[in-house]
């Protein structure tokens, strides 16, 4: 099986190579006129036909490194330093990602995929998606170079093949760790169709904005992969390394968020290429960089350029990371100074009071910190580079500059719906902010009623900020929502609850970028609760008991087991509220046999108020008794919830609209007024 | 405009007032600082958050913030003993100090000068912008012109 997928990943740079060489003569031929022995039309179909061929290539390797996993070959290096024979299937399966080579051969395998899917619906515009296959084609080709050539996955073992491996990093030995890698992976590859479709058009000098219409799904599905992918992390993280937090501001954290940013930006910005015809430049550098920014992560995470918990997935192949990142940079800069006068604007701003500087502002401000974001993570690089010693960059800092930037992001949520396109009258502004304005005021005065003191620690005054824009936006977006319903609802006779349903069905875009921001608002609700987390540690025996806010921990027992993969140390605590027995948790603490290494599960009591988060820490080395810490952190369900009303808004948005003339059906409204309800469905 | 600009004078004594007045108690000021510094076994965790059951470096660290404290020290004396000590990888963020004035004012200094270009830069299209004929005389034309507008999305 080694050889087998040794010999697919040759084949799969072969055709990719193939792939890049014959679309890129083919393309020249179209655009250059000239004509060789073989018709240019044919030169790129088979090209194409190389591309899909990679697929089935990369296919067979990445099976063949899960059949090796499987079957306990521990002949291949990798299988031997990241599996065991008692490691659960679902783990074998992840061990294709928790490595260096692995996960190259995963990224491999998406681009693969996302290649695949693009080249068999190459209908939808058969010269654009030529580029873009070509282009796709030169970034599998770094990929499949280094796994080729730097960190082959069937790499085999020297001298005697050991009975067992050496097992997979326990930290790794979690559901969610199934799951957030490919979905974070699924993120960054996915930004390379974009990409490729955006440098298309620009070298192609692609007529119009339909290139916009073509990736906005891919796009769109491509940012939905990579904030599951983020929030997976952040779950795994709070469930599984026991500190109490989510988010550490950990260099390979905040590589994931940097791409998200821009490409959250771009997700806003090119709405006003399609509808007004402007910042087209802007929207090219923003997907370049968004790309661009998908590579440095991963440079980050294997290079060890910064210093990382991630640090288990170093190696030595920076080189080639920074390599292709100037080849990329060097081809997106040449190809935009060959073509930049392909990308003048077609309508300049009107007005700063209008949608377009909304967007503008939200584009800077995510720029914004996005930039912060990459300053703290190289500014201790820089600082040894100049001052020569290296400081630490952790989430002090981030507090203090990035969570600004954030509220002033969280306000633009806000107004950005309300203000019309081209400009907005000063009496308009002034209608319809007041009722945000008020719910978000009256907001402020409550919690500050209710005991929130934000003259007393930057936290609170964080939160009460956070608290109040949220009602603010909630406001501004459900009066957007009502507004619309209301019109329908005038003209139809349904109830408001069904006209909104059909506001969004003709909309879903709109709408669904609606709901996308609320579920925002949510998750900065939560965010905001982490200022009044509370902790407390105790040595904690046999029916003695703890309290944490409302909650009495009884100890009732301390346990051990065993089975083929792990030993574990378990406290059973009974949860009281008051005199009521509300939940028993068990917090445990792994010993892997096979990797020599601890790991915690954390216990947790999940409400809508908070979190009662506890972790076994194991026993006292001085007196052998039982540890026990025990963390109450508000709103945490909050996040959680908040991102699953993302997914659903981004659904709601990739759902195509439905037509007037359905819609007056639907609603029993002859069809001849379907074009005045028709006037109730606007754009973005 | 004058009541506007008192409105925003008040609202900038109210923001300073409300990042200067920090609680002086003790308990406070030793979460504050242990969420200042890290722990420097090497885990990359806050040294308050550090979770490691017999970690050989958080409780001594602890403790010796815990002597500081007692001893009556100001913040900027311990952080800056904490990094004479233990060097300055075990402050969480850098201080203000020489090059490190960068790592704080780079950010936002950048997000500033975006805001003013982004503002000069609406200002010079408005400017080149052909002028839009003047507004009609007819009754709440601006109300009507903006719902149009918000309806048909244009």
């Amino acid at each position: 099986m080694p050889a087998f997928g040794s010999f697919a990943l040759l084949l799969a740079l072969a055709l990719s190579g193939y792939n890049l060489i014959a679309g890129g003569i083919a393309l020249r031929q179209l655009a250059t006129g000239a004509r060789g022995r073989v018709s240019p039309e044919r030169l790129a179909e088979t090209a194409r036909r190389a591309g899909i061929g990679s697929f089935f290539a990369v296919t067979c390797a990445a099976f063949a490194l899960v059949w090796a996993a499987f079957t306990n070959d521990f002949s291949v290096s990798y299988i031997l330093h990241h599996s065991n024979r008692a490691l659960p299937g679902p783990y074998k399966f992840a061990a294709l990602w928790s490595g260096q080579e692995g996960s190259l051969l995963l990224w491999a395998w998406l681009l693969a995929a996302y290649g695949f899917v693009l080249r068999v619906r190459h209908k939808v515009d058969v010269k654009l998606t030529a580029y873009a296959s070509t282009i796709l084609s030169g970034i599998q080709i770094f990929f499949l170079l280094l796994l080729n050539f730097a960190a082959p996955p069937f790499a085999l073992v020297a001298g005697t093949v050991p009975q067992d491996g050496f097992g997979l990093n326990p930290l790794l030995q979690y559901p969610e760790m199934v799951i957030h890698p490919p979905m974070l992976y699924l993120g960054y590859v996915g930004f390379s169709v974009p990409f490729a479709f955006a440098l298309g058009a620009l070298m192609m000098r692609y007529p119009g904005e339909k290139w916009i219409h073509i990736t906005r799904r891919w796009t769109m599905v491509t940012w939905l992969f990579l904030t599951c992918g983020i929030f997976l992390g952040a779950h795994w993280a709070y469930s599984v390394l026991g500190w109490g937090g989510y988010w550490g501001w950990d260099p390979v954290e905040n590589a994931s968020l940097m791409p998200w940013l821009t490409g959250t930006a771009f997700l806003h910005s090119v709405m006003m290429q399609e509808k007004r015809g402007m910042m087209k430049s802007w929207n090219m550098w923003l997907i370049f960089s968004t790309f661009a920014l998908s590579i440095l992560g991963t440079l980050l995470t294997r290079s060890g350029l910064v210093s990382s918990v991630h640090a288990f997935a170093q190696s030595s192949i920076g080189t080639w990371f920074w390599t292709f990142l100037v080849i990329v940079l060097a081809v997106c800069l040449f190809t935009f100074v060959l073509q930049r006068d392909h990308l003048k604007s077609e309508h300049k701003l009107e007005s700063l009071v209008s949608r377009e500087s909304s967007f503008l502002f939200n584009n800077l401000v995510l720029l914004a910190a996005c930039f912060t974001v990459l300053w703290g993570t190289l500014f201790p690089v820089l600082s040894e580079y100049v001052q020569g010693n290296k400081v630490t960059v952790g989430a002090p800092f981030y507090n203090r500059v990035a969570i600004p930037i954030g509220l002033f992001l969280l306000f633009l949520t806000g107004i950005g719906p309300i203000l019309a396109w081209r400009s907005t009258s000063f009496k308009s502004v002034r209608k319809n902010f007041i009722l945000p304005v008020v719910a978000g005021l009256v907001t402020a005065i409550v919690l500050i009623a209710c005991g929130v003191r934000p003259w007393q620690d930057q936290g609170a005054f964080y939160s009460l900020m956070a608290w109040s824009m949220g009602a603010l936006v909630v406001t501004a977006v459900g009066s957007e929502f009502l507004r619309g319903a209301g019109v329908i609802a005038r003209h139809t006779g349904q109830n408001l609850f069904a006209s909104m349903f059909q506001l969004t069905r003709r909309n879903t875009r709109r709408y669904g970028g609606y709901i996308v921001h609320f579920g925002v608002v949510v998750i900065f609700i939560g965010f905001a609760g982490s200022a009044f987390n509370q902790s407390a540690e105790q040595e904690l025996n046999f029916k003695q008991s703890m309290t944490m806010g409302p909650y009495r921990l009884v100890c009732q027992d301390y346990s051990q087991d065993s089975n083929a993969n792990y030993d574990t140390e378990y406290a059973i605590l009974d949860v009281y509220r008051g005199d009521k027995k509300i939940t028993q948790l068990a917090p445990e603490k792994r010993f892997y046999q096979a990797s020599q290494t601890t790991s915690t599960i954390v216990a947790n009591h999940s409400t809508l108020a908070w979190d009662l988060y506890v972790i076994y820490a194991g026993k006292d080395p001085d007196n052998g008794q039982p540890i026990i810490k025990v963390f109450l952190n508000p709103l945490v369900a909050w996040i959680w919830i908040g991102v699953i009303i993302v997914i659903l808004g981004t659904f709601v948005a990739l759902t195509p609209n439905m037509t007037a003339a359905f819609a007056a059906s639907r609603s029993r409204v002859p069809v001849g007024e379907a074009p005045a309800l028709a006037a109730s469905k606007g754009g973005d | 405009m004058r009541r506007l600009f008192r409105f925003s004078q008040l609202g900038l004594v109210v923001l300073l007032a409300i990042f200067t007045m920090g609680s002086a108690d003790t308990a406070v000021r030793y979460n504050d600082l242990g969420h200042k510094m890290m722990c420097v076994c090497g885990c990359g965790q806050i040294l308050i958050e550090c979770n490691h059951l017999g970690c050989p470096d958080s409780d001594r660290e602890l403790s010796e913030l815990r002597t500081a404290l007692s001893q009556g020290k100001g913040d900027t004396e311990i952080l800056e003993a904490f990094q004479a000590k233990y060097g300055p990888t075990v402050l969480a963020a850098p201080m203000l100090t020489k090059f490190n004035i960068a790592a704080w004012f780079v950010p936002p200094a950048v997000l500033l000068l975006g805001i003013v270009g982004t503002i000069a830069l609406v200002r010079k299209w408005r400017l080149r912008t052909v002028a839009m004929p003047a507004a009609s005389q007819v009754r709440g034309f601006d109300r009507i012109r903006d719902q149009i507008r918000k309806e048909t999305e244009l």
